[in-house]
C-alpha cells in the first residue's frame, strides 16, 4: 500500500515532486510575507516609543494605530 | 459604498482573519491532499501522473483569477481615484505570481512524463510565460515608485496590457494546435470529468484560493502598516 502510493507505477517521482515545489512555494511565499510583517511591525513599535506623550496620545485617539498595537502585543 | 472598505474602517477584520483562514486553509488543504494522492483513481491513459492535475490546474485558475481582479481592481481605482483599491491589488499580486510559477513548474513536470518533454514553445505555455512577465513588471513597478501617483499609473497600465493575454491564455488550445490538452471543465457547457477526480480537484482549488486570500490579507495589513509608519514620520 504504502510503495504503492509511493511510487505510483513509476510516475512516483514526478507526482511527488510536483506536490512537494508546490508546497514549498505555499512555505516560502508564507514566510516572506510573515517575516515583512514583523519587520514592519516591530518598525512601528519602535517608531511609537519615541514619540513624546502627547504626539503618542494623538496617535493612539486612531482606531487602527490602537488595534495595530494590539496586534502586536499577541505576536 | 467604498467608504465601508476603507482601510481603517476594514483593519479590525482584516488583522483578526489571518489565523482562522489559516486554519480553514490547513483543513481543506488536508483533505484535498488525501483526495488527490490517495483516493483519487489513476487516468486510463495518463495512470498516476494525472494526480500532477490537483496541482497544475488550480494554481493555472487562481493566479488567472487573482490577474483579472488586480486589472478590474486597478481601472475602477483608478477611474474613481481610490487608493484603497490600489493596496488590494498591491496585496493580491505576490501570491498570483507563486501560483503562475507553480503551474509552470508543475506543468513542467506533467509533460516530461506524458509529452516527453519538459517544455515546448506550446501556445498556452508561452502564454502563461508571458503572464509571469507581466506579475514580475506589475511587482518590480510598485518596487521602482512606491505608493504615488505615477505607480497607480503605471500599474493600471501594465494590467490592462496584461489582460489581453488572459483570453488568449483561456482559448489558446481552441485557437491553435498545441501539445497542451483542451479544457476538461467548462462552466456553460458541463465538464468531462469524472466525479472522482472533480471532487479533489475543486477541494484543492478551494484550498488555493484560501491560501492566496490568507496572503492576501497577510500582506494587506503590512501595506497598511507601512503606510501607518510613514505617517507617525509626519508627526
Amino acid at each position: 500500500m504504502i510503495n504503492e502510493i509511493l511510487l505510483m507505477d513509476g510516475y512516483g517521482l514526478y507526482v511527488w515532486t510536483a506536490f512537494v515545489f508546490t508546497l514549498l512555494s505555499f512555505v516560502s511565499l508564507y514566510l516572506v510575507i510573515k517575516i515583512q510583517y514583523i519587520k514592519e511591525t516591530n518598525k512601528f513599535v519602535s517608531k511609537f516609543g519615541t514619540l513624546n506623550s502627547e504626539r503618542s496620545a494623538f496617535a493612539k485617539s486612531q482606531k487602527i494605530n490602537r488595534e495595530i498595537l494590539y496586534n502586536i502585543s499577541k505576536i | 459604498m467604498f467608504k465601508y472598505f476603507e482601510p481603517n474602517k476594514i483593519f479590525s477584520i482584516t488583522s483578526r482573519a489571518p489565523k482562522y483562514v489559516l486554519l480553514l486553509f490547513v483543513i481543506i488543504l488536508s483533505i484535498g491532499l488525501t483526495e488527490a494522492l490517495i483516493f483519487s483513481p489513476e487516468d486510463y491513459k495518463q495512470g498516476h501522473s494525472v494526480r500532477i492535475m490537483y496541482v497544475h490546474v488550480p494554481a493555472a485558475w487562481t493566479s488567472l483569477g487573482i490577474f483579472s481582479a488586480i486589472t478590474f481592481l486597478s481601472i475602477i481605482g483608478y477611474i474613481f481615484k481610490i487608493r484603497n483599491l490600489f493596496l488590494i491589488s498591491k496585496s493580491l499580486a505576490p501570491s498570483g505570481l507563486v501560483f503562475n510559477i507553480i503551474a509552470l513548474v508543475t506543468g513542467s513536470i506533467w509533460g516530461k512524463p506524458t509529452w516527453g518533454t519538459w517544455w515546448a514553445w506550446d501556445a498556452r505555455i508561452t502564454s502563461m510565460l508571458i503572464l509571469v512577465l507581466f506579475y514580475i513588471m506589475y511587482l518590480v513597478a510598485w518596487r521602482i515608485y512606491e505608493n504615488n501617483e505615477k505607480a497607480f499609473k503605471i500599474t493600471t497600465i501594465i494590467t490592462i496590457l496584461g489582460i489581453i493575454n488572459v483570453p488568449i491564455i483561456k482559448y489558446s488550445v481552441d485557437w491553435w494546435n498545441t501539445l497542451h490538452q483542451p479544457s476538461s471543465i467548462n462552466i456553460l457547457s458541463g465538464s468531462s470529468i469524472h466525479v472522482s477526480m472533480l471532487f479533489p480537484l475543486l477541494t484543492m482549488t478551494a484550498a488555493f484560493a484560501l491560501f492566496s486570500l490568507l496572503i492576501f490579507l497577510m500582506k494587506y495589513n503590512t501595506e497598511l502598516i507601512k503606510i501607518k509608519n510613514k505617517g507617525l514620520d509626519r508627526l
